[in-house]
């Protein structure tokens, strides 16, 4: 390597600043480039002759996966120097706080570790979307940008659904950091979305109580304890922590997959909105599970060792959220049984669903802002009644289903938000019927929700009676579109 | 410049066809054919017409093994494959013959390497279907990136830490970084004979500016081509292969 990385010297148009940090995989460097406005940052790793591969395999890790990543969630990628040559990768500097430096002020309350815990549930949601495992996640490679926006950050170890996985066979053990390692990456698995969410759960469990749930393992025997210790239950520690947030951090820690959280989004909703989160046994648990239950732990964790190694990769979208639009202020639309039906029968191709059932009510003398209606309006109590009336004959469990009343002047941008906002699949909403063939169609909440929404929408129609309507003359034309 | 990886053609004029269309609209500007023009399937004389004309503008075409036993016939072949082998013979012209008798075995343009089964022994016919026979094979090409087929499935294999190399099973229509600065081995899948039970037509694109490569398949009338075996009098057996992609 003949590249020489001081201040000033300039590499392929990038002048070289004052160097950020220095740690054991590299360097960072403050550059500039006249055609890249902006702060940025330059990697560099460090390799030279006799140094760890792993150095370079991570960073070849990153420059691979990096330029594939889009969204607010991951740092933009601006230049990558020849792997061969002058390995570096220069990336936009985040403007924010690094968590690490808010974890270390201590327990946090829990409506800010639900904010922060959600914001960094939908940067996972949004690299999980794209194929993507950060397998690192850590406060460290975490960063808040002032609005909020939660930036991950250090690719390094992860992993993509359709590239070669380079670090597969090479660093079997040392995945992830120790203390935030989930146990399926102890014994070698590289390829399941929710060893991030178990992370993610070290994580909260931090900002929560300002422990670490397993302490910083410094052996591979410690770092097995993994796969059969439960941490002490977070309000153990913090007793004022309330038994919502306990009950989330210890479903992110569940030793077994299938147990934990199946998606990011799943998370970031329920942090979001813990009134409508049904509490289990995880949520009034006040200490560890005792001797004997670990040593059963043990056991099986022995035995079914080799057995997990081979597992297959966990489908993705495994908990669709369907949301659900009903007009709780016409509880006599004839619509609403037909919305039903079709809810059930989507329903009922998944087993892991949730529903969202919404009703947005006008907001009158207030501003357009969606806000969620008043807790103790009658109005709001009200529309509640109605949808829960709406949803009770699919007989669904309460752990599936959360209703929402929101207030705003405009239908569909409150549906819009609140699709987007908690990541849904698939919105269901009811087409205008008969009665509403006067109005302009592309003025109607259906049509405006189908033309914008961040996933498929399912519009709902009640079936034409014969001779109810439907001549030719009737039918929206093209001509009466906008211009 | 875009490469085309195109292997084990077998005689599937139709699967052939959608695959060059395939190609050129994704850019590819220059056509590899790594071997198996013919055997199994009931265009033997047509598929080796055409890729002769490419070969004539520049193509790299290569000898398969069953191009190899239309001169001398192959004791290791099983029944369906001799008679096909037979059948192709005499629908071949003794032109068309000459021009698959004096093709290579491999070719090597620095930093690639072509060749249908091995570069381990070209003549051999070893199939590259595991780490170490990938191994054994990119060291005796030499070369950053070798490209070969024979194994009707595609895989892509790249070397690590002291040599071993790891198989990886590519998703279709994905462009996969190869960073020059590691060995890898690529098999492009079969153009006519598919066996992973999908039907569609399998080869691959290398864009060799931004080392990149994208496995492709490609959707083909292959009822059609399945249905000319069984009129041209073929073994029933190859019919189903090429309508089940088995």
């Amino acid at each position: 390597m003949t590249v020489r990385f001081v201040p000033g010297s300039l590499i392929d148009g990038f002048t070289i600043g004052e160097r950020m940090h220095s740690g054991a995989m590299g360097d960072l460097y403050r550059v500039a480039h006249p055609e890249h406005p902006g702060p940025l940052v330059m990697k560099v790793p460090r390799f030279r002759t006799g140094d760890s591969i792993e150095n370079l395999l991570g960073f070849e890790t990153e420059s691979m996966i990096l330029p594939q990543l889009t969204g607010p969630h991951v740092p933009r990628l601006i230049a990558a120097g020849d792997l061969t040559r002058t390995p570096y990768l220069v990336l936009e500097l985040i403007d924010g706080q690094n968590l690490e430096v808010l974890v270390q002020r201590g327990p946090l309350p829990a409506p800010e570790v639900a904010r922060i815990g959600a914001a960094i549930a939908d940067a996972l949601h949004g690299v999980h979307r794209q194929g993507v495992i950060h397998l690192d996640l850590k406060p460290d490679n975490i960063m808040e940008r002032p609005d909020g926006t939660v930036v991950l950050i250090d690719f390094g170890l992860a992993h993509h659904a359709r590239f070669p996985d380079l670090l597969a066979e090479e660093k079997r053990y040392a995945a992830g950091s120790a203390p935030y390692v989930s146990p399926e990456q102890v014994e070698g698995s590289r390829h399941d979305p929710r060893s991030d969410l178990f992370a993610l759960g070290v994580v909260l469990y931090e900002m929560a109580t300002a422990e670490l749930p397993f302490g910083i393992p410094a052996t591979m025997v410690g770092l097995r304890d993994r796969l059969w210790v439960d941490p002490k239950p977070p309000r153990a520690r913090v007793p004022s922590l309330p038994p919502w947030l306990q009950e989330i951090i210890l479903r992110c820690l569940e030793i077994e997959v299938r147990e934990r959280y199946q998606t990011a989004a799943h998370i970031a909703f329920d942090l979001r909105h813990p009134d409508q989160l049904a509490l289990t046994s995880r949520a009034h648990k006040s200490r560890q599970v005792g001797i004997v239950a670990q040593a059963g732990r043990w056991w099986r964790a022995r035995e079914r060792y080799p057995a997990r190694r081979g597992r297959v990769a966990h489908a993705r979208n495994a908990t669709p959220v369907i949301l659900v639009a009903i007009d709780t202020v016409h509880p006599d639309d004839e619509r609403h049984a037909a919305i039903r039906r079709a809810t059930e029968q989507v329903l009922s191709t998944s087993a892991e669903f949730r529903l969202v059932c919404v009703s947005v009510i006008g907001a009158f003398g207030r501003s357009a802002e969606v806000t969620p209606a008043d807790a103790n309006s009658d109005l709001h109590l009200e529309h509640l009644v109605r949808l829960r009336h709406w949803v009770d004959p699919l007989k669904l469990p309460t752990d599936r289903l959360s209703l929402h009343v929101l207030e705003s002047l405009s239908p569909s941008a409150a549906l819009l938000d609140f699709a987007r906002r908690n990541h849904a699949d698939l919105v269901i909403l009811g087409a205008p019927g008969s009665t509403q063939r006067g109005m302009a169609w592309w003025r109607s909440v259906a049509s405006t929700v189908a033309a914008n929404a961040p996933c498929s929408v399912h519009l709902v129609r009640v079936p034409e009676r014969p001779g109810s309507g439907g001549t030719v003359e009737d039918l929206i034309s093209l001509d009466d579109l906008p211009q | 410049m875009i490469l085309a990886l195109l292997s084990d053609i077998h005689g599937n004029l139709e699967a052939l066809n959608a695959c060059l269309k395939h190609a050129r609209q994704a850019g590819a500007e220059r056509l590899v054919f790594l071997g198996d023009l013919v055997g199994y399937g009931a265009d033997p004389a047509a598929v080796v017409n055409l890729i002769r004309r490419e070969a004539a503008a520049g193509a790299v075409v290569l000898r398969g093994n069953h191009d190899d036993a239309v001169a001398s016939p192959a004791s290791y072949m099983n029944d369906s494959a001799k008679d096909a082998m037979d059948w192709a013979r005499q629908a071949l012209s003794e032109d068309e013959k000459a021009f698959l008798a004096a093709l290579p075995l491999i070719v090597r343009e620095d930093p690639i390497c072509f060749v249908h089964a091995s570069a381990v022994a070209p003549e051999r016919w070893n199939y590259v279907d595991c780490p170490a026979s990938a191994r054994s094979c990119a060291e005796a090409s030499g070369c950053t990136y070798t490209f070969c087929g024979h194994v009707h499935h595609q895989m892509l294999f790249f070397q690590g830490r002291e040599g071993a190399m790891s198989a990886f099973r590519p998703v279709p229509g994905s462009a996969i970084p190869m960073r020059g600065h590691r060995r890898w081995v690529a098999v492009v899948g079969s153009v006519g004979q598919p066996r992973d039970r999908t039907p569609a037509a399998a080869y691959a694109l290398f864009d060799l500016d931004r080392g990149e490569i994208t496995f492709c398949r490609v959707p083909y009338d292959h009822l059609a081509a399945a249905q000319k075996i069984r009129a041209a009098g073929l073994p029933a057996a190859l019919a189903r292969r090429v309508e089940l992609g088995i």
